[in-house]
Protein backbone atom coordinates (compact mmCIF):
# COMPACT_ATOMS: atom_id res chain seq x y z
CA UNK A 1 0.00 0.00 0.00
CA UNK A 2 1.31 3.55 -0.98
CA UNK A 3 2.22 6.37 1.69
CA UNK A 4 -0.55 8.56 -0.17
CA UNK A 5 -3.23 5.50 0.64
CA UNK A 6 -2.13 5.40 4.19
CA UNK A 7 -2.19 9.23 5.10
CA UNK A 8 -5.46 10.02 3.26
CA UNK A 9 -6.65 6.76 4.56
CA UNK A 10 -5.80 8.43 8.20
CA UNK A 11 -7.62 11.93 7.57
CA UNK A 12 -10.74 10.36 6.14
CA UNK A 13 -10.77 8.52 9.04
CA UNK A 14 -10.51 11.55 11.60
CA UNK A 15 -12.85 13.47 8.74
CA UNK A 16 -15.87 10.98 9.79
CA UNK A 17 -15.18 11.62 13.16
CA UNK A 18 -15.70 14.88 12.74
CA UNK A 19 -12.00 16.38 12.75
CA UNK A 20 -12.35 19.51 10.71
CA UNK A 21 -9.15 20.16 10.18
CA UNK A 22 -8.29 16.91 8.98
CA UNK A 23 -11.26 17.26 6.91
CA UNK A 24 -9.79 20.12 5.44
CA UNK A 25 -6.40 18.92 4.56
CA UNK A 26 -7.75 15.57 3.04
CA UNK A 27 -10.04 17.67 0.72
CA UNK A 28 -7.34 20.09 -0.34
CA UNK A 29 -4.32 16.91 -0.84
CA UNK A 30 -7.77 15.02 -3.33
CA UNK A 31 -8.11 18.45 -5.26
CA UNK A 32 -5.48 18.56 -6.05
CA UNK A 33 -5.28 14.94 -7.09
CA UNK A 34 -8.10 14.92 -8.74
CA UNK A 35 -7.12 18.16 -10.54
CA UNK A 36 -4.04 16.17 -12.22
CA UNK A 37 -6.47 13.51 -13.13
CA UNK A 38 -9.25 15.65 -14.74
CA UNK A 39 -6.46 17.84 -16.46
CA UNK A 40 -5.11 14.53 -17.98
CA UNK A 41 -8.76 13.07 -19.17
CA UNK A 42 -9.57 16.25 -20.42
CA UNK A 43 -6.44 17.36 -22.36
CA UNK A 44 -6.91 14.00 -24.03
CA UNK A 45 -9.98 14.66 -25.46
CA UNK A 46 -9.31 18.36 -25.96
CA UNK A 47 -11.12 20.31 -23.39
CA UNK A 48 -9.43 23.43 -21.18
CA UNK A 49 -8.26 23.13 -17.87
CA UNK A 50 -11.61 25.33 -16.68
CA UNK A 51 -13.38 22.34 -17.30
CA UNK A 52 -11.74 20.37 -15.08
CA UNK A 53 -11.58 22.47 -12.47
CA UNK A 54 -15.62 22.73 -12.71
CA UNK A 55 -15.74 18.57 -12.37
CA UNK A 56 -12.50 18.66 -9.36
CA UNK A 57 -15.21 21.17 -7.36
CA UNK A 58 -18.16 18.84 -8.46
CA UNK A 59 -15.96 15.83 -6.82
CA UNK A 60 -14.87 17.21 -4.00
CA UNK A 61 -18.75 17.94 -3.00
CA UNK A 62 -19.46 14.78 -4.14
CA UNK A 63 -16.45 13.81 -1.77
CA UNK A 64 -17.82 15.51 1.06
CA UNK A 65 -21.55 14.96 0.92
CA UNK A 66 -21.24 11.21 -0.16
CA UNK A 67 -18.53 10.26 2.85
CA UNK A 68 -21.23 8.54 4.71
CA UNK A 69 -20.96 6.11 1.72
CA UNK A 70 -16.91 4.94 2.24
CA UNK A 71 -16.50 1.51 4.10
CA UNK A 72 -13.38 2.13 6.56
CA UNK A 73 -13.09 -1.68 6.19
CA UNK A 74 -11.72 -1.05 2.47
CA UNK A 75 -9.08 1.60 0.84
CA UNK A 76 -9.57 4.95 0.15
CA UNK A 77 -8.46 5.23 -3.10
CA UNK A 78 -10.79 2.86 -5.17
CA UNK A 79 -13.69 4.74 -3.76
CA UNK A 80 -11.98 8.54 -5.02
CA UNK A 81 -11.65 6.75 -7.97
CA UNK A 82 -15.12 5.86 -8.47
CA UNK A 83 -16.42 8.82 -7.83
CA UNK A 84 -13.88 10.53 -9.80
CA UNK A 85 -14.64 8.70 -13.03
CA UNK A 86 -18.68 8.52 -12.38
CA UNK A 87 -18.64 12.38 -12.46
CA UNK A 88 -16.33 12.26 -15.87
CA UNK A 89 -18.22 9.94 -17.35
CA UNK A 90 -21.48 12.17 -15.83
CA UNK A 91 -20.08 15.38 -17.33
CA UNK A 92 -19.05 13.89 -20.85
CA UNK A 93 -23.03 12.06 -21.25
CA UNK A 94 -24.23 15.69 -20.45
CA UNK A 95 -22.10 17.03 -22.87
CA UNK A 96 -22.60 14.70 -25.60
CA UNK A 97 -19.68 12.96 -25.54
CA UNK A 98 -19.96 9.58 -25.50
CA UNK A 99 -18.92 7.05 -23.11
CA UNK A 100 -16.53 5.31 -25.50
CA UNK A 101 -14.25 8.19 -25.13
CA UNK A 102 -13.74 7.65 -21.28
CA UNK A 103 -9.96 5.99 -21.04
CA UNK A 104 -9.46 3.14 -19.23
CA UNK A 105 -8.09 3.34 -16.02
CA UNK A 106 -6.62 2.45 -12.97
CA UNK A 107 -7.64 3.19 -9.32
CA UNK A 108 -3.91 4.18 -8.86
CA UNK A 109 -4.17 6.90 -11.53
CA UNK A 110 -6.26 9.20 -9.76
CA UNK A 111 -4.09 9.24 -6.38
CA UNK A 112 -0.84 9.50 -9.41
CA UNK A 113 -0.33 13.09 -9.50
CA UNK A 114 -0.49 16.38 -7.67
CA UNK A 115 -1.92 19.99 -9.38
CA UNK A 116 -2.01 22.75 -6.95
CA UNK A 117 -2.35 25.41 -9.95
CA UNK A 118 -6.16 26.01 -9.64
CA UNK A 119 -7.85 27.53 -12.36
CA UNK A 120 -11.24 29.37 -11.48
CA UNK A 121 -14.15 27.43 -12.09
CA UNK A 122 -17.30 28.70 -14.28
CA UNK A 123 -19.67 28.49 -11.75
CA UNK A 124 -20.45 30.99 -9.21
CA UNK A 125 -21.80 29.64 -5.94
CA UNK A 126 -23.36 32.64 -4.16
CA UNK A 127 -25.57 33.07 -7.60
CA UNK A 128 -26.09 29.23 -7.81
CA UNK A 129 -27.73 29.64 -4.06
CA UNK A 130 -30.44 32.07 -5.05
CA UNK A 131 -32.17 29.44 -6.52
CA UNK A 132 -32.45 27.33 -3.19
CA UNK A 133 -35.24 27.89 -0.81
CA UNK A 134 -34.64 30.50 1.63
CA UNK A 135 -33.78 28.93 4.80
CA UNK A 136 -31.33 26.49 2.90
CA UNK A 137 -29.70 29.99 1.49
CA UNK A 138 -29.10 31.80 5.11
CA UNK A 139 -27.92 28.45 6.74
CA UNK A 140 -25.16 27.89 3.92
CA UNK A 141 -23.85 31.47 3.53
CA UNK A 142 -23.71 32.10 7.10
CA UNK A 143 -21.65 28.35 8.07
CA UNK A 144 -20.33 27.92 5.32
CA UNK A 145 -19.22 31.10 3.49
CA UNK A 146 -19.57 33.63 6.15
CA UNK A 147 -17.75 31.21 8.67
CA UNK A 148 -20.33 31.63 11.58
CA UNK A 149 -20.95 29.25 14.52
CA UNK A 150 -23.86 27.20 14.20
CA UNK A 151 -25.48 28.57 17.24
CA UNK A 152 -25.11 32.26 15.56
CA UNK A 153 -26.51 31.06 12.13
CA UNK A 154 -29.58 29.77 14.02
CA UNK A 155 -30.20 33.44 15.19
CA UNK A 156 -29.48 35.02 11.88
CA UNK A 157 -31.61 32.78 10.21
CA UNK A 158 -34.31 32.55 12.97
CA UNK A 159 -34.06 28.79 12.70
CA UNK A 160 -33.41 26.19 15.68
CA UNK A 161 -29.46 24.84 15.11
CA UNK A 162 -30.35 21.18 14.50
CA UNK A 163 -32.87 23.04 11.58
CA UNK A 164 -29.32 24.89 10.86
CA UNK A 165 -27.16 21.76 10.41
CA UNK A 166 -30.32 19.60 8.31
CA UNK A 167 -30.36 22.48 5.83
CA UNK A 168 -26.54 22.93 5.53
CA UNK A 169 -27.27 19.39 4.69
CA UNK A 170 -30.04 19.48 2.31
CA UNK A 171 -28.77 22.71 0.81
CA UNK A 172 -25.34 20.93 0.34
CA UNK A 173 -27.03 18.24 -2.21
CA UNK A 174 -29.24 20.73 -3.72
CA UNK A 175 -26.56 23.03 -5.03
CA UNK A 176 -24.51 19.96 -5.90
CA UNK A 177 -27.19 18.88 -8.39
CA UNK A 178 -27.74 22.56 -9.05
CA UNK A 179 -23.80 22.55 -10.08
CA UNK A 180 -23.88 19.23 -12.18
CA UNK A 181 -26.68 21.06 -14.19
CA UNK A 182 -25.33 24.11 -14.85
CA UNK A 183 -21.69 22.85 -16.06
CA UNK A 184 -21.10 24.06 -19.30
CA UNK A 185 -21.17 22.19 -22.45
CA UNK B 1 -15.48 30.32 -7.52
CA UNK B 2 -11.81 29.21 -6.65
CA UNK B 3 -11.56 25.52 -5.59
CA UNK B 4 -10.02 26.95 -2.38
CA UNK B 5 -12.87 28.89 -1.37
CA UNK B 6 -15.37 25.15 -1.90
CA UNK B 7 -12.40 23.19 0.33
CA UNK B 8 -12.78 26.33 3.34
CA UNK B 9 -16.62 26.56 2.96
CA UNK B 10 -17.05 22.81 3.11
CA UNK B 11 -14.47 22.29 6.22
CA UNK B 12 -16.31 25.13 8.19
CA UNK B 13 -18.18 22.79 11.22
CA UNK B 14 -17.95 19.23 10.01
CA UNK B 15 -20.18 16.70 11.90
CA UNK B 16 -19.28 13.62 12.45
CA UNK B 17 -20.71 10.72 10.08
CA UNK B 18 -21.88 7.28 10.79
CA UNK B 19 -20.12 4.98 8.20
CA UNK B 20 -22.60 2.00 9.09
CA UNK B 21 -25.63 4.53 7.37
CA UNK B 22 -25.80 2.71 4.18
CA UNK B 23 -26.16 -0.69 5.36
CA UNK B 24 -28.97 0.61 7.98
CA UNK B 25 -30.45 2.36 5.46
CA UNK B 26 -30.59 -0.83 3.16
CA UNK B 27 -31.63 -2.67 5.38
CA UNK B 28 -34.57 -0.77 6.69
CA UNK B 29 -35.77 -0.36 3.11
CA UNK B 30 -35.71 -4.03 2.45
CA UNK B 31 -38.00 -4.60 5.91
CA UNK B 32 -40.06 -1.60 4.88
CA UNK B 33 -40.54 -2.91 0.86
CA UNK B 34 -41.53 -6.59 2.26
CA UNK B 35 -43.94 -5.06 4.78
CA UNK B 36 -45.75 -2.95 2.18
CA UNK B 37 -45.65 -6.15 -0.26
CA UNK B 38 -46.91 -8.12 2.24
CA UNK B 39 -50.10 -5.77 2.96
CA UNK B 40 -50.35 -5.51 -0.47
CA UNK B 41 -51.26 -8.86 -1.30
CA UNK B 42 -53.13 -9.52 1.95
CA UNK B 43 -55.67 -6.49 0.62
CA UNK B 44 -55.73 -7.03 -2.94
CA UNK B 45 -55.46 -11.01 -3.57
CA UNK B 46 -55.07 -12.54 0.11
CA UNK B 47 -53.46 -16.00 1.07
CA UNK B 48 -54.51 -19.11 -0.27
CA UNK B 49 -57.04 -21.19 1.33
CA UNK B 50 -54.84 -24.34 2.18
CA UNK B 51 -52.62 -22.78 3.48
CA UNK B 52 -52.07 -24.85 6.26
CA UNK B 53 -52.33 -28.50 4.40
CA UNK B 54 -49.30 -30.23 4.77
CA UNK B 55 -49.07 -30.59 0.94
CA UNK B 56 -49.24 -26.74 0.55
CA UNK B 57 -46.78 -26.29 3.04
CA UNK B 58 -44.34 -28.50 0.95
CA UNK B 59 -44.87 -26.42 -2.36
CA UNK B 60 -44.97 -23.46 0.05
CA UNK B 61 -41.75 -23.77 1.59
CA UNK B 62 -40.19 -24.08 -1.94
CA UNK B 63 -41.51 -21.09 -3.61
CA UNK B 64 -40.71 -19.11 -0.69
CA UNK B 65 -36.63 -20.32 -0.18
CA UNK B 66 -36.56 -19.94 -4.22
CA UNK B 67 -37.57 -16.22 -3.61
CA UNK B 68 -35.71 -16.14 -0.48
CA UNK B 69 -32.80 -17.12 -2.01
CA UNK B 70 -32.88 -14.36 -4.58
CA UNK B 71 -33.71 -11.24 -1.98
CA UNK B 72 -30.55 -12.56 0.42
CA UNK B 73 -28.13 -12.86 -2.87
CA UNK B 74 -29.68 -9.72 -4.17
CA UNK B 75 -29.50 -7.29 -1.31
CA UNK B 76 -26.13 -8.15 -0.47
CA UNK B 77 -24.93 -7.82 -4.25
CA UNK B 78 -27.34 -4.28 -3.78
CA UNK B 79 -25.70 -3.13 -0.37
CA UNK B 80 -22.36 -2.92 -2.54
CA UNK B 81 -23.25 -1.68 -5.62
CA UNK B 82 -24.64 1.49 -3.20
CA UNK B 83 -21.09 2.24 -2.53
CA UNK B 84 -18.92 4.17 -4.83
CA UNK B 85 -16.61 1.54 -6.55
CA UNK B 86 -18.96 -1.41 -5.01
CA UNK B 87 -19.11 -2.90 -9.06
CA UNK B 88 -15.58 -3.82 -8.83
CA UNK B 89 -15.97 -5.85 -6.09
CA UNK B 90 -19.29 -7.58 -7.09
CA UNK B 91 -20.09 -11.24 -8.83
CA UNK B 92 -23.38 -11.25 -10.31
CA UNK B 93 -22.94 -14.72 -10.63
CA UNK B 94 -24.10 -15.61 -7.39
CA UNK B 95 -27.48 -14.16 -7.40
CA UNK B 96 -27.93 -16.35 -10.96
CA UNK B 97 -27.97 -19.99 -8.68
CA UNK B 98 -31.65 -19.84 -7.51
CA UNK B 99 -32.81 -19.47 -10.78
CA UNK B 100 -30.78 -22.36 -11.90
CA UNK B 101 -31.59 -24.30 -9.41
CA UNK B 102 -35.23 -23.64 -9.40
CA UNK B 103 -35.30 -24.48 -13.45
CA UNK B 104 -33.56 -27.71 -12.76
CA UNK B 105 -36.17 -28.91 -10.06
CA UNK B 106 -38.27 -27.57 -12.80
CA UNK B 107 -36.58 -30.14 -15.56
CA UNK B 108 -36.44 -33.20 -13.61
CA UNK B 109 -40.09 -32.65 -12.84
CA UNK B 110 -41.12 -32.72 -16.18
CA UNK B 111 -38.54 -35.33 -16.85
CA UNK B 112 -40.12 -37.50 -14.16
CA UNK B 113 -43.88 -36.50 -15.34
CA UNK B 114 -45.55 -37.91 -18.68
CA UNK B 115 -45.21 -34.94 -22.02
CA UNK B 116 -49.63 -35.09 -21.67
CA UNK B 117 -49.17 -33.27 -18.69
CA UNK B 118 -46.16 -30.40 -19.46
CA UNK B 119 -49.04 -27.96 -20.72
CA UNK B 120 -50.93 -27.66 -17.23
CA UNK B 121 -47.72 -28.38 -15.22
CA UNK B 122 -46.08 -25.37 -16.90
CA UNK B 123 -49.40 -22.79 -17.86
CA UNK B 124 -51.01 -23.61 -14.58
CA UNK B 125 -54.73 -22.11 -13.49
CA UNK B 126 -53.28 -18.68 -12.88
CA UNK B 127 -50.27 -17.87 -15.57
CA UNK B 128 -51.64 -14.79 -15.90
CA UNK B 129 -52.66 -13.38 -12.64
CA UNK B 130 -48.98 -14.32 -11.75
CA UNK B 131 -47.91 -12.29 -14.83
CA UNK B 132 -49.83 -9.73 -13.72
CA UNK B 133 -49.43 -9.81 -9.92
CA UNK B 134 -45.76 -9.94 -9.48
CA UNK B 135 -44.48 -7.19 -11.44
CA UNK B 136 -46.99 -4.79 -9.77
CA UNK B 137 -46.55 -5.92 -6.13
CA UNK B 138 -42.95 -5.35 -7.23
CA UNK B 139 -43.54 -1.30 -7.56
CA UNK B 140 -43.53 -0.18 -4.05
CA UNK B 141 -40.68 -2.01 -2.86
CA UNK B 142 -38.66 -1.00 -6.03
CA UNK B 143 -39.62 2.64 -4.97
CA UNK B 144 -38.64 2.28 -1.82
CA UNK B 145 -35.30 0.22 -2.65
CA UNK B 146 -34.15 2.88 -5.48
CA UNK B 147 -34.78 5.71 -2.55
CA UNK B 148 -32.77 4.27 -0.29
CA UNK B 149 -30.08 3.20 -3.09
CA UNK B 150 -29.89 6.90 -4.40
CA UNK B 151 -28.91 8.33 -0.52
CA UNK B 152 -25.69 6.36 -1.27
CA UNK B 153 -23.44 7.02 -4.01
CA UNK B 154 -23.44 4.47 -6.55
CA UNK B 155 -21.47 4.56 -9.86
CA UNK B 156 -22.55 1.60 -11.64
CA UNK B 157 -25.95 2.86 -12.39
CA UNK B 158 -27.64 -0.11 -14.74
CA UNK B 159 -26.18 -2.91 -12.44
CA UNK B 160 -27.57 -1.18 -9.17
CA UNK B 161 -30.72 -0.68 -10.66
CA UNK B 162 -30.66 -3.99 -12.19
CA UNK B 163 -30.50 -5.57 -8.75
CA UNK B 164 -33.06 -3.18 -7.04
CA UNK B 165 -35.67 -4.71 -9.41
CA UNK B 166 -34.06 -8.12 -8.27
CA UNK B 167 -34.24 -7.36 -4.90
CA UNK B 168 -37.83 -5.67 -5.53
CA UNK B 169 -39.03 -9.40 -7.60
CA UNK B 170 -38.23 -11.32 -5.22
CA UNK B 171 -39.67 -9.36 -2.19
CA UNK B 172 -43.03 -9.72 -4.45
CA UNK B 173 -42.50 -13.17 -5.51
CA UNK B 174 -41.75 -14.10 -1.82
CA UNK B 175 -45.80 -12.47 -0.95
CA UNK B 176 -47.35 -13.51 -4.04
CA UNK B 177 -46.46 -17.18 -3.20
CA UNK B 178 -48.61 -16.76 -0.34
CA UNK B 179 -51.61 -16.59 -2.68
CA UNK B 180 -50.74 -18.58 -5.06
CA UNK B 181 -52.32 -22.19 -5.25
CA UNK B 182 -50.15 -23.18 -9.01
CA UNK B 183 -47.70 -25.56 -6.95
CA UNK B 184 -45.99 -27.45 -10.06
CA UNK B 185 -42.19 -26.29 -10.09
CA UNK B 186 -42.21 -25.53 -14.01
CA UNK B 187 -44.56 -23.12 -13.23
CA UNK B 188 -42.47 -21.40 -10.62
CA UNK B 189 -39.66 -21.89 -12.76
CA UNK B 190 -41.43 -20.04 -16.16
CA UNK B 191 -43.85 -17.52 -14.21
CA UNK B 192 -41.88 -16.77 -11.00
CA UNK B 193 -38.99 -16.88 -12.45
CA UNK B 194 -39.79 -14.82 -15.66
CA UNK B 195 -41.64 -12.31 -13.89
CA UNK B 196 -38.47 -11.87 -11.49
CA UNK B 197 -36.46 -11.38 -14.11
CA UNK B 198 -38.99 -9.34 -16.12
CA UNK B 199 -38.51 -6.65 -12.79
CA UNK B 200 -34.72 -7.14 -12.93
CA UNK B 201 -34.81 -5.79 -16.91
CA UNK B 202 -37.49 -2.81 -16.01
CA UNK B 203 -34.67 -2.16 -13.25
CA UNK B 204 -32.11 -1.79 -15.47
CA UNK B 205 -33.58 0.29 -17.61
CA UNK B 206 -34.42 2.88 -14.96
CA UNK B 207 -31.38 2.71 -12.99
CA UNK B 208 -29.44 5.36 -15.14
CA UNK B 209 -32.39 8.03 -15.22
CA UNK B 210 -33.41 7.16 -10.92
CA UNK B 211 -30.21 7.12 -9.68
CA UNK B 212 -28.53 10.00 -10.80
CA UNK B 213 -26.48 12.02 -8.18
Amino acid sequence: MTTTETDLKALMLASLQGDAASHRTLLERLSRRLRAYYKGKLAGIGRGASEAEDLVQEAVLAIHIKRHTYNPAEPLTPWVHAIARYKLIDCLRRTRTSRADVPIDEADEVMAHDDHIGAESTFDVRRLMQQLPQKMQCAIEAVKLDGLSVAEAARRCSLSESAVKVNIHRGLKALAALIARETPA
Amino acid sequence: MKTDDLVTALSAHVEPVDHRWVGRRMGMALAAGAAMALGLMLVGLGVRADLMTARAVMFLALKLAFAAGIVGLASVCLIRLARPGGERRTSSIPVVLPFAAVVLLAAISLGLTPSSHWDKMVMGEQWLECLLSIPVIAIVPFAVMMWAVRQAAPTDLRRAGACAGLVAGGISALAYALHCTDDSLPFVAVWYGGTIVLCTLTGAILGPRLLRW
